[in-house]
C-alpha cells in the first residue's frame, strides 16, 4: 500500500484546538478546554490512518480541526500541498472539494427535509455548473458506485436503513472527487453487520478511486482491519504513532498497551490474566496534569514523567511515541520489565 | 438490498415536491376543511359586496334593530344598516389587515430569530432588542404611534389606505417578538446539528445553509406563529378601533361591528354573533391550514 517514496498528502503540524470557557454572571473566561493539544502528524497519499483512543480524548475534534470546521488555536495544517491552517473561511471553500468527512451518525448529517438526490448533488451544486440533468447523472453514478439503488434518489433520509444512510453519506462525501476524507467513526452508530459491509465498502472505495483516510474510530479491532498506519490518542495529545502491525504486535506506550489489552477476546478459553487495569478517570482537558498527560494513570510512572512533557519523537523507524520510557535508551528495558511486573500486581 | 440493484431499474419518476406537498395535505381532513372555508370566506367578502347591493352605510331609519328576514338575512343596527352588508365589507379590511399584518411580523421575526439563533455577534444585540419591544408598554405605544403618523399618513395615501398601512405597521412591528424568540431557539439547536457541520465541510456559504438547511427546518414554529398571528391581528385590529385608533366609524371593520354591537347585546344577541362568529370561525380555519400544512411540508410526517 505504501509506495516506496510515498508522498505526504495531509501534514498536521503542532495542531491545537482549545475551546474557551466562560463562567460568571460577566462571562469571563476562565480557562478553556484543550481537546487538541498539539497534534503532529502526516498521512501519506493513499493510506488509511487510524486514529484511536478513549471517549472525549479529542478524536473528533481533532478530524474536525483538521477540515477546518473548527477555527483552529494554533499549529499548521497542509493537505496537498496547500495551507489551511490559517486561510480564512471565505478562502476556504475553493479548497473544500480535495477534503471531505463522512460523520458518526447517519441519522444526524443528513437533512431529513432533502431528497437524496439534493443531499447528494448540494456539494455539485456548490463546487460545479453542472446542469441539472447533468447532475442527476453524477448523482445516480455516485448512488451506484456506493451500492444504493437509484431508484431511491427521490426518497427522504427517515425511509432509509442505518448501513443506506451511511451509504448516503458516503456519496455525499464522494461527490467532488476529494483526495482526503475524514471519516468520523462512521461505523459506531451501525449495526455489527452493517459496520463490515460499510467498511468493505469505505475499502473499495478506497482502492477504486484512490482515496486517502483519516479513519477516526474507538474500535481498535476495526482499526487494525482497515488503516495503514495507527494513532493512539490520549488527552488531547498523540502517544504513540505506528505501523499497524508492529502497534498491535509490540505496543510502546503505557496507554497503548492498556488500550490494546483491553481488547475483548472471543475465545474464552484465551487468558485475560496480563490486563492492564487502569485506575482512575481521564484528567479534565481543562487541565491537563503537568508533565506527561498520563502519568496520573501510568503504570509504569517514573519522577520525570511529573516534570516534563514528554517529546514525541521516533524512536524505531516509522514508530512515534511521546514516552520518557523511551527518551532514555539505557533505562528502556528496566522500564519494561518494571512494566510488567506492575501490570501483574494490579490485575484482579 | 441495497446491493441488488436490477440493471433494469427505471428511477422513480421524478416526483414533484409541491405535489407530494399537496397530496399530503389532502389527507388532512381537517385542513382541507379550513381551507374551504377560508376560501369560501375569501371569495365572499371580495365578491360579496358587488351581489349584495346593499351599502353598508345606508341608513334607513325605520327598519332599524330589525332581526334576520329575507331583506336583512342578518338583520339591521341600531340606525337601521344592513348587518350582512357591513359583515361582508368589514371582512375585507379585516382579513387583509389579518394577513398582511401576518406576514409582516413573520417575516421580521423569522429575520431577527434567524440572523440572532445563526450568527452568534448578532445574538446579544437582537435577542436585547426582541426584550425592549415585549417590554414595552404596548397601547401608550400604539397611541404616540397613530397620534403621530395618523395625518401624515391620512395626507400622503388618502384616509383609508393611509390608516390601513399605519395599522398594519403597527400590529406588525408589535407581534414579531414570539416568533423571534421561538425561531431563534430552534436555529440554535439546529445549527448543532450534523447536517449543518456537513454543509459546512462542503463549503455552504452561510446564505445558502440559512435557506437550504435552517429555513426549512423552522417551518413548523413559523407555520404555528403565522396561524395564531392572523387570529391576533384581527382581534388587535378591533380593539384599535374600539379606542377610537383605527378606522373612521363609518367604515366597517369585524372588530369595529362587534364592539359597536357590545352595548346593544343585551336587546339584539345576533348582532353580536355575527362579526364574532366570523372572526372565530376564520381564525380556527386558518389555524386548521396551518396544522395541515405544517404536518405536510415535513417529510417524516409524509406519507402516513
Amino acid at each position: 500500500m505504501l509506495d516506496a517514496t510515498p508522498r505526504k498528502l495531509v501534514e498536521v503540524r503542532d495542531l491545537k484546538m482549545h475551546f474557551p470557557i466562560y463562567a460568571g454572571i460577566l462571562r469571563k473566561r476562565v480557562g478553556e478546554v484543550k481537546a487538541v493539544d498539539g497534534v503532529s502528524f502526516d498521512i501519506f497519499a493513499g493510506e488509511t490512518l487510524g486514529l484511536v483512543g478513549e471517549s472525549g480524548c479529542g478524536k473528533s475534534t481533532c478530524g474536525r480541526a483538521i477540515l477546518r470546521l473548527y477555527d483552529i488555536t494554533d499549529g499548521s495544517v497542509k493537505i496537498d500541498g496547500a495551507e489551511i491552517g490559517d486561510t480564512p473561511q471565505g478562502g476556504l471553500r475553493k479548497m473544500r472539494p480535495t477534503m471531505q468527512m463522512v460523520f458518526q451518525d447517519p441519522q444526524a448529517s443528513l437533512n431529513p427535509r432533502m431528497t437524496v438526490e439534493a443531499i447528494i448533488g448540494e456539494p455539485l451544486m456548490e463546487h460545479t455548473d453542472l446542469s441539472r440533468d447533468k447532475r442527476r447523472d453524477r448523482v445516480h453514478e455516485l448512488m451506484d458506485a456506493v451500492g444504493l439503488n437509484r431508484t431511491f434518489s427521490n426518497r427522504y433520509p427517515h425511509e432509509f436503513s442505518g448501513g443506506q444512510r451511511q451509504r448516503i453519506g458516503i456519496a455525499r462525501a464522494l461527490a467532488l472527487n476529494p483526495k482526503f476524507i475524514v471519516c468520523d467513526e462512521p461505523i459506531a452508530a451501525l449495526d455489527v453487520s452493517i459496520q463490515a459491509q460499510v467498511v468493505n465498502l469505505l475499502e473499495d472505495l478506497q482502492e477504486k478511486f484512490d482515496l486517502t483516510y483519516l479513519f477516526i474510530s474507538h474500535d481498535l479491532s476495526m482499526v487494525r482491519h482497515i488503516a495503514d498506519r495507527v494513532a493512539v490518542m490520549y488527552l488531547g495529545k498523540v502517544v504513540e504513532l505506528s505501523p499497524r502491525e508492529a502497534l498491535y504486535a509490540e505496543p510502546l506506550h503505557p496507554y497503548t498497551k492498556a488500550l490494546l489489552s483491553a481488547v475483548p477476546e472471543p475465545d474464552p478459553d484465551m487468558t485475560t490474566e496480563d490486563r492492564v487495569i487502569l485506575q482512575g478517570d481521564v484528567p479534565s482537558p481543562s487541565n491537563p496534569p503537568q508533565g506527561c498527560n498520563f502519568c496520573t494513570r501510568c503504570p509504569a510512572v517514573m519522577d520525570i514523567c511529573h516534570r516534563e512533557d514528554p517529546e514525541f519523537r521516533e524512536v524505531q523507524p516509522g514508530r512515534f511515541v511521546a514516552c520518557h520510557h523511551y527518551n532514555q535508551t539505557a533505562g528502556d528495558t528496566a522500564a519494561s520489565e518494571d512494566n510488567k511486573s506492575i501490570q501483574q500486581g494490579e490485575t484482579t | 438490498m441495497t446491493d441488488a440493484t436490477t440493471a433494469a431499474s427505471v428511477p422513480e419518476k421524478h416526483r414533484n415536491q409541491w405535489a407530494d406537498v399537496w397530496d399530503q395535505f389532502k389527507t388532512h381532513r381537517g385542513a382541507v376543511m379550513g381551507a374551504i372555508f377560508f376560501v369560501a370566506v375569501c371569495c365572499l367578502v371580495i365578491f360579496g359586496p358587488m351581489l349584495w347591493h346593499l351599502d353598508p352605510n345606508f341608513i334607513d331609519i325605520r327598519s332599524k334593530n330589525q332581526g334576520p328576514s329575507f331583506a336583512h338575512p342578518m338583520g339591521t343596527d341600531q340606525l337601521g344598516r344592513d348587518t350582512f352588508a357591513s359583515v361582508l365589507q368589514g371582512g375585507r379590511v379585516s382579513l387583509l389587515v389579518g394577513v398582511t399584518a401576518m406576514l409582516l411580523a413573520l417575516v421580521l421575526g423569522t429575520l431577527v430569530g434567524v440572523l440572532a439563533g445563526y450568527f452568534k455577534r448578532l445574538d446579544g444585540f437582537l435577542m436585547r432588542i426582541t426584550d425592549l419591544f415585549l417590554a414595552l408598554p404596548l397601547l401608550p405605544l400604539l397611541l404616540v404611534i397613530i397620534m403621530l403618523f395618523r395625518d401624515t399618513l391620512r395626507a400622503a395615501f388618502g384616509p383609508e389606505t393611509g390608516i390601513f398601512l399605519l395599522i398594519v405597521f403597527v400590529i406588525g412591528i408589535t407581534s414579531w417578538m414570539q416568533t423571534a424568540r421561538i425561531v431563534r431557539g430552534d436555529v440554535l439547536a439546529l445549527k448543532e446539528q450534523e447536517f449543518v457541520l456537513a454543509a459546512r465541510s462542503i463549503g455552504t456559504p452561510s446564505r445558502r445553509m440559512i435557506g437550504r438547511h435552517i429555513l426549512p427546518n423552522v417551518l413548523s414554529p413559523i407555520m404555528v406563529s403565522a396561524t395564531l398571528g392572523i387570529a391576533n391581528a384581527i382581534i388587535t385590529e378591533s380593539a384599535l378601533s374600539f379606542l377610537g385608533l383605527g378606522f373612521p366609524s363609518d367604515f366597517p371593520t369585524w372588530g369595529r361591528l362587534l364592539y359597536d354591537s357590545t352595548n346593544f347585546m343585551t336587546l339584539n344577541p345576533e348582532r353580536v354573533i355575527w362579526p364574532g362568529l366570523a372572526i372565530s370561525l376564520t381564525v380556527l380555519s386558518v389555524n386548521y391550514i396551518g396544522d395541515g400544512l405544517r404536518d405536510a411540508l415535513d417529510p417524516r410526517i409524509r406519507g402516513r
